[in-house]
């Protein structure tokens, strides 16, 4: 698989946590879930999505 | 002794009668023929109609002197209004129903989705009709009067029942006192808290949700048309659901989920029903008009069901059987399919052309329609009414999307109810070209109506029996299936021949000729000159073949005799 490149990512990065800033505290998990229906709909791919879901609940403690 | 009220239930639309008790100061032996059926409402009047079209004498137990309160189920489906039209009431329901076509999903007040669901001109009966409970009920109790072979037994409490091998006691209370009723076949219709399933404590399998929900009826001057209103996440009401329906005689139904901090009590207080009533009036502008409480009521959405439908002689149908989530309008129209699966199949035992255990596959075919129908009345609960704060989460971002993004709003359409096709039937046709036909009108599915050019329907001439369809030009038939046909009847099996003529030429050998034409053959029955169904008397298809084949009819029939009782699989 290839990577997205390092600039594109830090843009990622950035604007993510900016935006993330902006928004009230209480409206951050609906714009987290609204950008993963958007992120899936522009994949077009329900069982790759599942991977991502299943690779993001592993948390390291 | 039970003591029913004798004073007429408060309606604004509705006039009730209350009715005589029946009582009876000898023990009741009703004779094999005569099947009883405890609960008059609409699946029990529908079950005894259907049976009594069939031959068989009913004795219909009511424990109430009258008719049932407040609007309940309401919607009924194209398919609901089909069996309806077999038990001769449809008519006299449509003269007062309201048909619609429409749903709208309301958010933020712009439409997120509006949805359409499909007719066809060959179709008798609007996809969904708006009607009372009560009415309903009135009308099929004025079918029943027009019916010598049912006789409705007012404020008779069933309290207890004995099984024997042959038979069923019931123990009947009535404002007299008690007398026993002793029937060869019992049909519990005694609706979703079933007193006959409690004493006999079986146990449902499937899933209650939380949160409760109000229904509350008012009349008012509404000047909407027949569509149903989902209104999501309102301001007033934030993260809930309110659901606007249109019924006959200026009455609407408001319908909104409970916050789960609230009683039913308290959410049925006539100031929190008018505060709730109000706000909705409110947010769509409409708070100037009167408005009058009809009738209110709190409900919450279960899906659950029995595994096994026939408990020796005592069978379940409607919500006796099963609970089901209204959302999709999926309550009493699966009691109506229930209704008409089991209305042959008993009847087929009562007359003795089939053996007892075709009853297992009444249990076959409508616990699989059951447990189809919780598998998709899931998906719709868990929209309307999210069940953990995960699922809420995405209910409410995809009601944020949906304004600007149209990828979403398809998950704002509930699945309505659906008729269930029987493709794993043990009753199907093991002799038959089904692997070899279209598999649209595959075995188990609904033979597809046809209108025909005098503007009658096929349905019609196909309910209550069984009917060989055959399609048919130059007037010919085979002459050994007119003869194979004569044989099933002379095994007293109700079935009928009816030639389908593609070019107009009737055979003169069959039961019935209808003319259609080779469009109609191949797009409503996917079929060719010469191919043949045989039909269910509720429409199902049973058995197809590309041309007639010999014996294979008979071999169908012989199938019946082999169901093996008891649990579906």
């Amino acid at each position: 698989m290839s990577l997205i490149a390092i600039d594109d990512l830090e843009k990622v990065y950035d604007h993510l946590a900016e935006s993330l800033d902006s928004i009230p505290a209480e409206k951050r998990e609906l714009f987290l879930v609204k950008l993963a229906l958007l992120s899936a709909n522009q994949l077009q791919d329900g069982s790759v999505f599942q991977q991502l879901i299943n690779q993001a609940k592993v948390f390291e403690d | 002794m039970h003591f029913p009220a004798t004073q007429p239930r408060k309606s604004l639309y509705y006039q009730y009668q209350v009715f005589p008790h029946f009582h009876s100061q000898e023990p009741v032996i009703t004779d094999a023929e005569t099947v009883t059926v405890v609960g008059a409402g609409p699946i029990g009047m529908t079950t005894a109609l259907l049976l009594a079209k069939q031959g068989v004498k009913v004795i219909l137990l009511s424990s109430e002197l009258q008719l049932s309160e407040g609007s309940r189920a309401l919607v009924y489906t194209k398919r609901s209004m089909e069996i309806l039209h077999a038990v001769g009431a449809a008519e006299k329901i449509m003269s007062k129903a309201l048909p619609w076509t429409h749903g709208n999903s309301i958010y933020k007040g712009q439409v997120a989705f509006r949805m359409e669901s499909p007719t066809s001109e060959h179709d008798q009966y609007a996809p969904l009709n708006n009607l009372q409970q009560n009415w309903l009920e009135h009308f099929l109790l004025e079918t029943i009067h027009e019916n010598d072979n049912i006789e409705v037994r007012w404020g008779n409490n069933v309290v207890n029942h004995v099984q024997q091998d042959d038979q069923v006691t019931l123990t009947v209370h009535t404002p007299e006192g008690e007398y026993q009723h002793t029937s060869k076949w019992v049909v519990a219709a005694d609706g979703g808290r079933s007193p006959i399933r409690e004493r006999m404590k079986l146990r449902m399998e499937g899933a209650s949700y939380e949160g409760r929900f109000v229904i509350a009826d008012i009349r008012i001057k509404l000047d909407y048309p027949t569509e149903r209103l989902a209104y999501f996440s309102p301001d007033w009401n934030p993260g809930n659901t309110i659901l606007m329906h249109r019924e006959p005689d200026s009455i609407w139904r408001f319908d909104y989920q409970l916050d789960s901090t609230v009683t039913p009590e308290e959410a049925l207080k006539p100031e929190n029903l008018h505060k709730a009533v109000q706000d909705q009036l409110k947010m769509i502008g409409q708070d100037h008009l009167e408005w009058e409480m009809d009738w209110s009521t709190v409900y919450s959405a279960r899906a659950l069901t029995l595994d096994n439908y026939v408990q020796n002689r005592i069978i379940f149908v409607g919500d006796a059987a099963h609970l089901l989530p209204i959302f999709g309008v999926r309550g009493a129209n699966t009691g109506f399919q229930d209704a008409q699966d089991l209305s042959w199949k008993l009847a087929a035992a009562v007359k003795g052309w089939a053996a007892e255990s075709i009853l297992g596959s009444y249990t076959f075919d409508r616990v699989g329609a059951a447990r189809e129908i919780i598998a998709e009345a899931g998906k719709s609960t868990r929209f309307m009414a999210p069940p953990t704060d995960g699922y809420k989460l995405l209910r409410d971002a995809v009601l944020s999307l949906s304004l600007e993004h149209e990828f979403v709003r398809p998950l704002y359409h509930w699945r309505t109810s659906r008729p269930h096709a029987y493709t794993h039937s043990p009753l199907n046709s093991q002799f038959d070209d089904n692997a070899q036909m279209s598999e649209q009108t595959e075995n188990g599915a609904l033979i597809p109506n046809i209108k025909f050019a005098d503007g009658s329907y096929l349905y019609s001439y196909i309910s209550g029996r069984f009917s060989v369809l055959a399609i048919t030009e130059n007037g010919q038939l085979p002459q050994a299936l007119v003869h194979e046909v004569e044989q099933l009847k002379a095994k007293d099996i109700p079935v009928q021949l009816i030639a389908l003529n593609i070019d107009g030429q009737k055979v003169e050998a069959a039961d019935r000729n209808l003319a259609i034409n080779t469009d109609i053959a191949q797009q409503r029955l996917l079929a060719q000159s010469g191919a043949i169904y045989l039909v269910r008397p509720g429409h199902h298809i049973n058995g197809r073949w590309l041309n007639y084949r010999e014996n294979a009819l008979t071999q169908t029939f012989e199938q019946f005799a082999n169901v093996e009782n008891g649990v579906a699989a």
